[in-house]
């Protein structure tokens, strides 16, 4: 069969598709986007009419996964690092539920924050949820890690991590599928309390979850993912996990590293080989894409001096590995390279060119000018950008909603004007609860949503509150007269300007929608018609 | 057969299209393939790079090392420079003249120009004006791809199946377009190849 070209992303999603998926979840996210588009466009997924709309966040998202595996069905949720966060109840409380149908987290981390908030490593998620994870070194496993992951997750009736980082997810290679799995039948869960987590029951299932760990030992020292590498120099035995393995191997010849290898790509980690390897060399080198886990754990609080990594400074504590890193950790001979000239500046990502924000942002620091910088509190989207010269609107960016409930609590405070500016997506994400507080609390604020039709940062996704969002606002409780509609375009400028100021001056909760839709969307419906 | 390239530009330049060209072409050759894009936020108007690396053994990492780099593509002259690190002492520096400014502090030109003819190995086209002149004005980048393929060991046929497999579906204006883009390119690399 002719090998597909995908992306990690793709990989974990057609995976998925031919072990029997019956839906996905999820918002999106870079680096995990990719999975819920790949499904959302696949003839056979559409075929077989697999779930793949987008949910209005991750949390919504892992709770619909599980109400699908309740139903008998194999299903994908899937998320950034900070998304699970986000998802991190219904997440951690999957642990003691389990799954019914098989249940896959799929979550993709992105360290050196190309696109983030912040560093986070999901593996600590996996091991603080006593939930087995998969983790792919190649888009090969990558595909295969679906149904691995659905056969532990029925065995057990556990939900299973797939976790990737950036470079895989966004990295293409030939990808060999396996015979297509059938979907499974609707099948109610065979045990009438398994979803059931009042105290009483809850304890009894922690037991159980406590109980079955051995045997995730036993089901990693067995994995095919877990590789014990036989060499000759034992000065030195290296664990790699996930995508660090590629590193590792890029420094040797053909692949032939003189030291023993334990390959790490599913956890619990394999005690067994762990112990062997730790035995049998004199120094250990831990090499992994994230946050020092394993080594902190060969580690304890007393220290282990054989073992050598990003705790000790052997590779950088933070930020994405690369072949050039591991190969200093290997003291190995630099490749010669040569430096940026000086004359290369940097190239930030800004605004486009013709996008509605920019009007936006313009009218509102106009009205603004008065009262100085510090005013604005906003959010995760393109708009963020806006906090860049020659702009300089925004002031915070913190996590997917904020903005409403920072600029609520501010305004409690006492700082006057308190505005919020947030997306569309971004405010069906999170931010029709803090508006709630709002209404509830009198709180006087503005709250910009900027209505751009679509998710338009992680690449033109359809927005859940598209043709929703003064009903959600009224819904929530805010005074009609006080949703105000605006055309963010330069020659509406004057208009926009008092609009804002007559809500600045309103003693509660206004909401101002600048409309106008993403200029790629427009440009794209401008071909089409 | 090993090839590193890395692809340069700014978001929305194209140079992931140069990506899938190549690599449906290594693929159909019955080469192995990775390729690392860059998706996100970076794609508005920031530097973007993509590291493709096409071999007849098994590729282990993602990225290319610094100092691996067979060829450096760039559909601009500036972005190019941006990877020179990357560049292996035998590689080959393949770059459009035309400069993507959209930051207040570009800098000078000739300046920038004087930095790429020192590179020894270097092939330097104004792809947006070929462009132009064949009457393809938005495949620029297919230029650039023409201008590379004397450097990828891969028969030019193969190239041209891959421009059908990416363009054959906008219809046969775009294609056409596009195959003469890659032939304008290609011709002129042969004759102003050092």
């Amino acid at each position: 069969m002719k090998k597909l070209m995908l992306l990690g992303d793709e990989a974990i999603a057609q995976g998925a598709l031919d072990a029997g998926l019956s839906g996905a979840y999820g918002y999106p996210g870079t680096p995990s986007t990719e999975i819920v588009e790949y499904i959302q466009r696949n003839r056979e997924a559409i075929e077989r009419n697999v779930h793949r709309t987008w949910s209005a966040n991750e949390k919504t998202a892992m709770e619909e996964a599980l109400g699908m595996s309740y139903a008998g069905k194999r299903v994908i949720a899937t998320m950034k690092h900070v998304g699970l966060n986000v998802a991190a109840d219904p997440y951690m409380n999957s642990a003691l539920t389990g799954a019914n149908g098989g249940v896959i987290v799929a979550v993709a981390d992105d360290p050196s924050m190309h696109s983030s908030q912040n560093e986070q490593d999901s593996r600590y998620y996996a091991k603080f949820a006593l939930m087995p994870a998969l983790e792919p070194s190649n888009q090969q496993e990558a595909y295969e890690m679906p149904f691995m992951a659905y056969e532990i997750s029925e065995k057990y009736h556990l939900p299973v991590m797939i976790r990737l980082t950036t470079r895989l997810a966004h990295s293409r290679a030939g990808i060999k599928r396996r015979e297509v799995l059938n979907e499974n039948d609707l099948q109610k869960p065979e045990n009438p309390n398994q979803f059931m987590l009042l105290p009483a029951y809850a304890r009894k299932k922690y037991k159980h979850l406590l109980a079955i760990q051995k045997e995730l030992v036993k089901e990693s020292e067995n994995s095919p993912f877990n590789k014990y590498m036989k060499g000759e120099d034992k000065s030195l035995g290296i664990i790699a996990c996930g995508l660090g393995f590629n590193y590792l191997m890029e420094n040797f010849e053909a692949g032939k590293c003189p030291y023993p290898i334990l390959k790490i790509g599913q956890y619990p980690l394999p005690g067994k080989q762990i112990e062997k390897i730790i035995n049998e060399c004199k120094n250990i080198l831990v090499v992994e894409e994230g946050m020092p886990l394993v080594e902190e754990m060969l580690n304890g609080f007393l220290g282990n001096k054989k073992v050598k990594g990003r705790l000790n400074g052997t590779i950088p504590r933070d930020g994405e590995l690369n072949p050039q890193i591991i190969r200093r950790a290997l003291n190995l001979p630099e490749l010669p390279s040569l430096a940026i000239p000086e004359i290369v500046t940097g190239r930030p990502p800004a605004l486009c060119v013709g996008c509605p924000h920019i009007d936006t942002y313009k009218a509102l620091n106009e009205v603004l000018k008065p009262y100085g910088k510090g005013h604005v509190f906003s959010d995760i989207g393109c708009y963020t950008l806006g906090f860049l010269p020659p702009y300089k609107a925004i002031d915070t960016c913190v996590d997917m909603g904020a903005s409403v409930s920072m600029a609520v609590g501010a305004a409690d405070a006492g700082l006057f004007p308190a505005v919020a500016a947030i997306g569309d997506s971004t405010f069906g994400h999170s931010g029709i609860t803090p508006l709630l507080d709002a209404v509830i609390s009198k709180s006087n604020i503005v709250v910009i949503i900027m209505d751009n039709d679509i998710i338009a940062m992680t690449g033109m996704q359809d927005s859940q509150v598209t043709g929703r969002i003064e009903d959600i606002c009224m819904g929530v409780g805010v005074e009609k007269e006080h949703i105000r509609i605006i055309n963010p375009l330069s020659r509406h400028h004057e208009e926009n300007v008092k609009v804002i100021k007559e809500e600045l001056n309103y003693n509660g909760v206004s909401v101002i929608i600048p409309r106008r839709p993403c200029i790629h969307v427009y440009a794209k419906r401008k071909k089409k018609s | 057969m090993k090839k590193d390239i890395i692809l340069a530009g700014v978001g929305g330049q194209g140079i992931l299209s140069i990506a899938a060209i190549i690599g449906y072409a290594a693929m159909e050759n019955g080469l192995n393939l990775k390729q690392a894009e860059v998706h996100g936020m970076s794609q508005r108007g920031g530097d973007v790079q993509s590291h493709l690396r096409i071999s007849d053994k098994e590729i282990y990492s993602d990225l290319i090392p610094q100092g691996g780099a067979d060829l450096i593509i760039s559909v601009e002259p500036m972005e190019a420079l941006r990877y020179m690190p990357y560049l292996s002492q035998n590689g080959w520096f393949i770059t459009n003249t035309t400069p993507f400014v959209n930051i207040p502090n570009y800098p000078d030109t000739e300046e920038l120009m004087n930095e790429v003819k020192a590179i020894p190995n270097h092939v330097a086209i104004n792809a947006d004006q070929i462009a132009k002149d064949i009457g393809a004005n938005r495949s620029m980048n297919i230029v650039m791809l023409g201008a590379a393929s004397l450097f990828l060991d891969i028969p030019y046929e193969k190239l041209e199946e891959g421009i059908k497999f990416v363009f054959g579906r906008k219809g046969e204006e775009v294609l056409d377009a596009n195959l003469k883009a890659m032939k304008a390119g290609k011709d002129f690399a042969e004759e102003n190849k050092i």
